[in-house]
């Protein structure tokens, strides 16, 4: 039995209260492609950190070839032979492909130690090095004239050639297609006859079942397991990454019943094969009023590229989207609210707070945007609408005019949620709204959304817990790999739900 | 997350946001005052005020208007360097539209319509830059600084080349003259501001212009029209640099295409530094740009006082914005707080 | 089926849509603007001849590189900071400090110029690595760095003098004399010369060293740069210093062509020379762009004044505005070709 390569044991960090990885352990053999699995904030992206060098531990150690390393920067790891590939390829778009590859090491050539770049050199060893993983394209071209796959394919030329003993890939095919997509695999598999560890980090399934030799789940910032790919099914798998809540603790509602198909009623929203290049395959789906529909899938599977075609935020390439009947198309948010559509984003730091207004303001915004600039909500207005959802949502805050971003996460996802409220929509998108919330809370909120399709909201309810979506949804759309692959009526169990999330790999 | 907490604490930290601005101009008026027996005596001659402090308000009115304008723009995150331009833009209409009669009651058009002529050809300059920002998606330094270089060309044009007097009297009244007592620059800029003001607490503009700078992506989700809102504010800094203009023109009695409003925009950016807006815009506060203007304006007054040749007045204002750069910095504001808490705090923080 | 070279077993050809160049490739309109300023520029040249006599002789032509000689050498180096993705707004209150200092120290210290000419070099490049560092240490926005530069490099000239010093010192005068022929009658100014030389080095450097590429990475993707291991961080600061550098050049190129120091010398000259490196088709968000190009944005810069000039019935404003104009074109067209290529920001 060969000894790992690189192990990392017992390693634990926090960050300003959350616990990111709880004695987390992970060893990488030589010659092997070991996948990295777990959902957002599961603590993959800061075990990479760690391995990279980018944070610090605050326990446990890494061993690289038997030795302890403790890498400071990317540059340092990059020094030691950790050499990481990250889906946006981290390379300069504006330089050449022989340059990317060389930039910081060109070969030179004249006197004083070469004060000049050798280009020929370096277009020449370019080209080996590329022909050594599989590609021929002519290095002197910038990068970006290649697709995002060869982009990929030239950063980890760039890595090989500071000699690694470990190659970490960081989701490197969300945004390549299947050809690419095999066409990186071969290079991999081309890397791993060579010797190479080879951490690969994704939440593609199948991909991890087409280039994987062991699994390592991560879940709630602790190590689940460590399994031969062989030995792992997709059941087990996704079990153990989105866990399963016996809920022994909660009392379990019964789930609402299935809402009469009223052949005659005209949908709230209807969806004909609305689809956009690359981003999402063509589906149809249909809300009517007071409904809950739940959107289940893992991260990548195109549920929140589905809320932003909805929404406005990106615009379709095919397919019609009906409001009431009437055929829309919306360019901007303002469009979608004004027809009544409310839109919780995931990111709440980048797309939903807006930091230094205060909680009031944050929560007043969305509905004073829709009244638009002249109507202005008098501050007691802004009071009295603030105040009712901090008690309807338990936010908890010192006082309303506090900016938003001093209150913890979990407030603000609840002050944004209390935000779309306030517009009284007819469809409320949430996009993980219980993410990085408290189980109080995520109670609290999943009864308010009970209480608002009760009164006539639909709701697209779009989370990976699966237990939750199952607990509240009349209708479940099930997306994978950017693609609708089916429904699940109220009722279904969590089980009947993952296997059609993973059906395929049996 | 660390620079909005730092921000915002750094913020809860002094009383008011307005608490260094203030201190700073009666700091500087103090010091005048020292140097100068008389600075703050105001008495009443020829039917008006007079006195230093009056001085003072009425050499910095033009400069409050255009850091009113400026202070809306940079909320945007955006930046307007063409306002110099357009005021010269503004008076060189204004002359022409006068015309070169030197009987000081002739004009070519009725005041109203030269009024109205200059405010015009301004927000039309102003809306220009909005187009290149909000529809074209040109980084605001680039859009602006593109009629900051064919600006004067144009003002030239107008004015032909020359320095063109005006003599037209009743024109002199905006600059020059005087409403009540106090000179009308002030009631100007005093109407502007009030305007300004109500606009923005009367209605949402204020909080729309203040989510489109601190977060335009979720601005934009939330509903907010920024392309819109980007437009009015750099069309609305047109306008103010077209007041500006018509101040300066009436005040010196004169169009000059090359100097009028020379370095008028550094200056405006400079004052809504000061007053406590920062450069990366979202948050920003009106009375702060004005006392900015102000503590310019003392500054100026303060070397002109001591005999110091005011070209001077460069190195100061260039270290006074040298120290403002320094403190709205995270990262200088952290090397001072790591510095003063040595031993070091060991690696357990996170590097971005 | 024999090809020339043998490949190793296993070789996947790049997809084939990969290795035959697309039609609109980032490459060709790369040259685009390049290629789009040299031909304008022989466009006006065409229409001058056709439209004036004596307008297309060579002294006509190697004028314009003796009256823009400072412009080039400002302008290069202005090139280097954009192309790193900052500004530098203080080139022209550099010149106008170079001049002022000279003049100080020729006229009233009575030191000798080839004394003075490297100290105001090292001055001009210090002034320039002083606000290089600001910028890349504490991360300030290089506007508002080089905006107080300004302010600060004028105010010492009046610090030094209010009124002109004007320079009666032999030497400046009989360098500023110096003619160099180049071909039938015409010649070219020391200046002029000096500024080629200038144009050389900086080709070189931004092409030939690992310098200058860095400034291009680090223009192209400040990020991606910082984790490829480059040194982000004094490629910034040398940036700005090699443009402090070009100030002082052209600042002493300055003091030849006026003999005299002042400080409402070269009001304004930044606008110009970021006009002329825009032209020149160099992005203003940076990674993009030839230093060749420079030369010939100031060159079209210079023949439209020339033109103008030529012409005598058009008021010199013209050309303000001909400069924005321009200016607009170039910068909608970098929009719109940035907007098709690079899809990610």
């Amino acid at each position: 039995m060969t000894s790992p390569v690189l192990e990392l044991r017992g390693i634990d960090k926090r960050f300003a209260g959350v616990h990111a990885l709880q004695d987390v352990n992970l060893a990488l053999y030589p010659g092997e492609v070991h996948a990295l699995m777990g959902q957002n904030g599961a603590g993959k992206s800061t075990l990479i950190k760690v391995l990279t060098g980018v944070v610090s531990l605050d326990a446990g150690e890494i061993l690289l070839e038997g030795r302890a390393i403790h890498p400071d920067s990317p540059l340092d790891a990059q020094k030691l032979g950790i050499s990481t590939v990250y889906q946006e390829v981290n390379l300069c778009p504006n330089l050449s492909v022989a340059e990317n590859i060389f930039a910081g090491y060109f070969p030179r050539r004249g006197a004083l130690h070469g004060y000049r770049i050798d280009w020929d050199k370096t277009h020449g060893q370019a080209r080996e090095l590329l022909a050594r993983i599989g590609l021929d394209i002519d290095v002197t071209r910038v990068l970006t004239s290649y697709s995002v796959a060869v982009q990929q394919m030239v950063a980890i030329a760039r890595a090989l050639k500071l000699s690694s003993k470990v190659l970490i890939l960081d989701e490197p095919t969300s945004s390549l297609d299947d050809d690419e997509v095999r066409r990186l695999f071969d290079v991999l598999r081309r890397l791993r006859e060579q010797g190479l560890a080879i951490l690969f980090v994704t939440h593609f399934l199948n991909q991890v079942y087409a280039i994987s030799d062991r699994i390592t789940v991560l879940r709630n910032s602790r190590r689940v397991g460590e399994w031969p790919t062989s030995e792992l099914g997709a059941q087990a798998l996704i079990a153990a990454m989105l866990g399963r809540e016996l809920a022994a603790a909660q009392a379990r509602q019964s789930p609402p019943d299935d809402i009469e198909t009223a052949t005659q009623e005209t949908a709230l929203l209807d969806a004909t094969r609305l689809g956009q290049k690359g981003q999402l395959q063509p589906l149809d789906l249909r809300v009517r009023a007071g409904e809950v529909v739940g959107v289940a899938g893992l991260l990548g599977s195109g549920r929140t590229e589905l809320a932003k075609l909805l929404f406005g935020l990106e615009k379709p390439d095919e397919g019609e989207l009906r409001i009431d009947g009437m055929p829309v198309s919306f360019t901007t948010p303002a469009q979608a609210i004004r027809h009544g559509i409310a839109f919780c984003p995931e990111e709440r730091k980048a797309d939903g707070i807006v930091a230094e207004l205060s909680l009031r303001e944050n929560i007043a915004l969305a509905l004073q945007a829709r009244m638009g600039a002249r109507r202005c909500l008098t501050r007691a207005e802004q009071n009295a609408l603030a105040e009712r959802f901090v008690r309807a949502l338990g936010i908890k805050a010192a006082t309303l005019d506090m900016p938003i971003g001093l209150l913890s996460g979990g407030n603000q996802q609840k002050a944004l949620i209390a935000r779309w409220l306030a517009t009284e929509p007819r469809l409320l998108i949430l996009d993980e709204p219980t993410r990085g919330i408290d189980v109080a809370a995520k109670q609290e909120i999943m009864d308010e959304i009970l209480r608002l399709a009760s009164t006539g909201m639909a709701v697209l309810f779009i989370s990976s817990e699966i237990s939750e979506v199952v607990r509240i949804a009349n209708r479940i759309v099930v997306l994978r790999d950017r693609r609708k692959v089916g429904e699940l009526p109220a009722g279904t169990s969590e089980d009947t739900v993952c296997e059609m999330i993973g059906a395929e790999h049996g | 997350m660390d620079d909005t907490a730092r921000r915002m604490t750094l913020r809860s930290m002094m009383e008011h946001r307005l608490g260094w601005p203030i201190v700073t101009l009666v700091l500087l008026l103090a010091l005048n005052a020292a140097f100068n027996p008389g600075f703050l005596h105001v008495e009443w001659r020829n039917g008006h005020v007079y006195g230093s402090l009056v001085d003072i308000l009425n050499r910095a009115a033009p400069l409050a208007v255009v850091a009113l304008g400026m202070t809306i723009v940079i909320a945007t995150r955006g930046i307007d360097i063409s306002v110099g331009a357009v005021v010269a833009i503004a008076g060189a209409v204004a002359a022409w539209a006068i015309g070169g009669s030197i009987a000081g009651n002739v004009t070519r058009f009725p005041l109203p319509v030269v009024i109205v002529a200059a405010l015009g050809v301004a927000l039309l300059c102003g809306l220009w830059n909005g187009l290149l920002v909000a529809r074209a998606g040109m980084q605001p330094i680039i859009a602006t600084l593109i009629l900051m270089v064919a600006g004067r060309g144009i003002a030239q044009l107008i004015t032909n080349g020359q320095i063109i007097t005006i003599y037209y009297t009743p024109y002199f009244f905006f600059g020059g003259g005087y409403l009540l007592g106090l000179p009308t620059s002030i009631w100007i800029v005093a109407l502007v501001f009030v305007l300004l003001y109500l606009a923005i607490t009367r209605t949402a503009l204020g909080l729309f212009l203040q989510a489109i700078g601190i977060n335009p992506t979720a601005a934009r989700v939330a509903g907010v029209q920024a392309k819109r809102l980007t437009l009015g504010a750099y069309a609305f800094s047109g306008l103010c640099a077209g007041v500006a203009g018509i101040l300066i023109s009436s005040n010196v009695k004169s169009a000059d295409g090359n100097n009028a409003g020379l370095l008028l925009e550094l200056d405006a950016i400079l004052a809504v530094t000061l007053g406590g807006t920062a450069l990366t815009g979202g948050r920003f506060t009106l009375a702060g740009s004005v006392i900015g203007a102000l503590i310019i304006q003392t500054l100026t007054y303060l070397i002109y006082s001591l005999g110091v040749p005011p070209e001077v007045n460069l190195v100061v204002k260039a270290i006074v914005v040298f120290a403002v750069m320094m403190l709205q910095s995270g990262e200088f504001r952290a090397t001072v707080v790591k510095f003063a808490r040595r031993p070091a705090i060991g690696r357990s923080e996170v590097r971005r | 089926m024999s090809s020339p070279l043998p490949k190793p077993p296993g070789v996947t050809l790049a997809h084939p849509r990969d290795a035959a160049a697309p039609k609109r490739s980032f490459s060709t309109s790369r040259y685009l603007p390049l290629a789009a300023t040299i031909t304008l520029f022989i466009a006006i040249s065409v229409l001058g001849s056709v439209m004036y006599t004596g307008f297309f002789s060579p002294q006509v032509f190697l004028n314009l590189l003796i009256d823009n000689a400072f412009l080039i050498v400002v302008a290069v180096g202005e090139t280097f900071v954009i192309l790193s993705g900052g500004i530098d707004l203080s080139v022209g209150s550099v010149i106008a400090l170079t001049t002022m200092v000279s003049a100080a120290l020729v006229e009233k210290a009575g030191w000798h110029p080839l004394v003075v000419i490297p100290l105001v070099l090292a001055m001009g490049t210090a002034f320039g690595t002083l606000m290089g560092w600001l910028i890349a240490r504490f991360r300030l926005q290089p506007f508002i760095v080089t905006l107080a530069g300004m302010f600060l490099a004028r105010g010492l000239c009046y610090l030094i003098s209010i009124d002109s010093i004007s320079i009666t010192d032999p030497w400046y005068a009989a360098v500023s004399q110096i003619r160099i022929p180049v071909m039938s009658g015409a010649s070219l100014s020391l200046g002029a010369v000096i500024a080629l030389v200038v144009l050389a080095a900086a080709v070189f450097i931004a092409h030939y060293t690992p310098f200058g590429r860095t400034i291009y990475a680090v223009g192209g993707n400040p990020h991606s740069a910082l984790l490829m291991g480059l040194p982000v961080n004094a490629a910034t600061i040398g940036a700005y210093a090699l443009s402090g550098f070009c100030s002082a050049l052209g600042g002493v190129l300055f003091t030849f062509y006026m003999l005299s120091g002042y400080g409402l010398h070269a009001m304004g000259l930044e606008l110009d020379a970021i006009a002329s490196v825009v032209i020149g088709g160099t992005l203003l968000t940076g990674g993009v762009g030839y230093v060749i190009g420079t030369l010939f944005g100031v060159l079209l810069l210079g023949i439209i004044q020339t033109l103008i000039s030529f012409d005598g019935s058009l008021s010199s404003w013209w050309t303000k505005i001909a400069v924005g104009a321009l200016l607009l074109v170039f910068c909608l067209s970098q929009r719109a070709f940035g907007d098709r290529s690079a899809a990610k920001r």
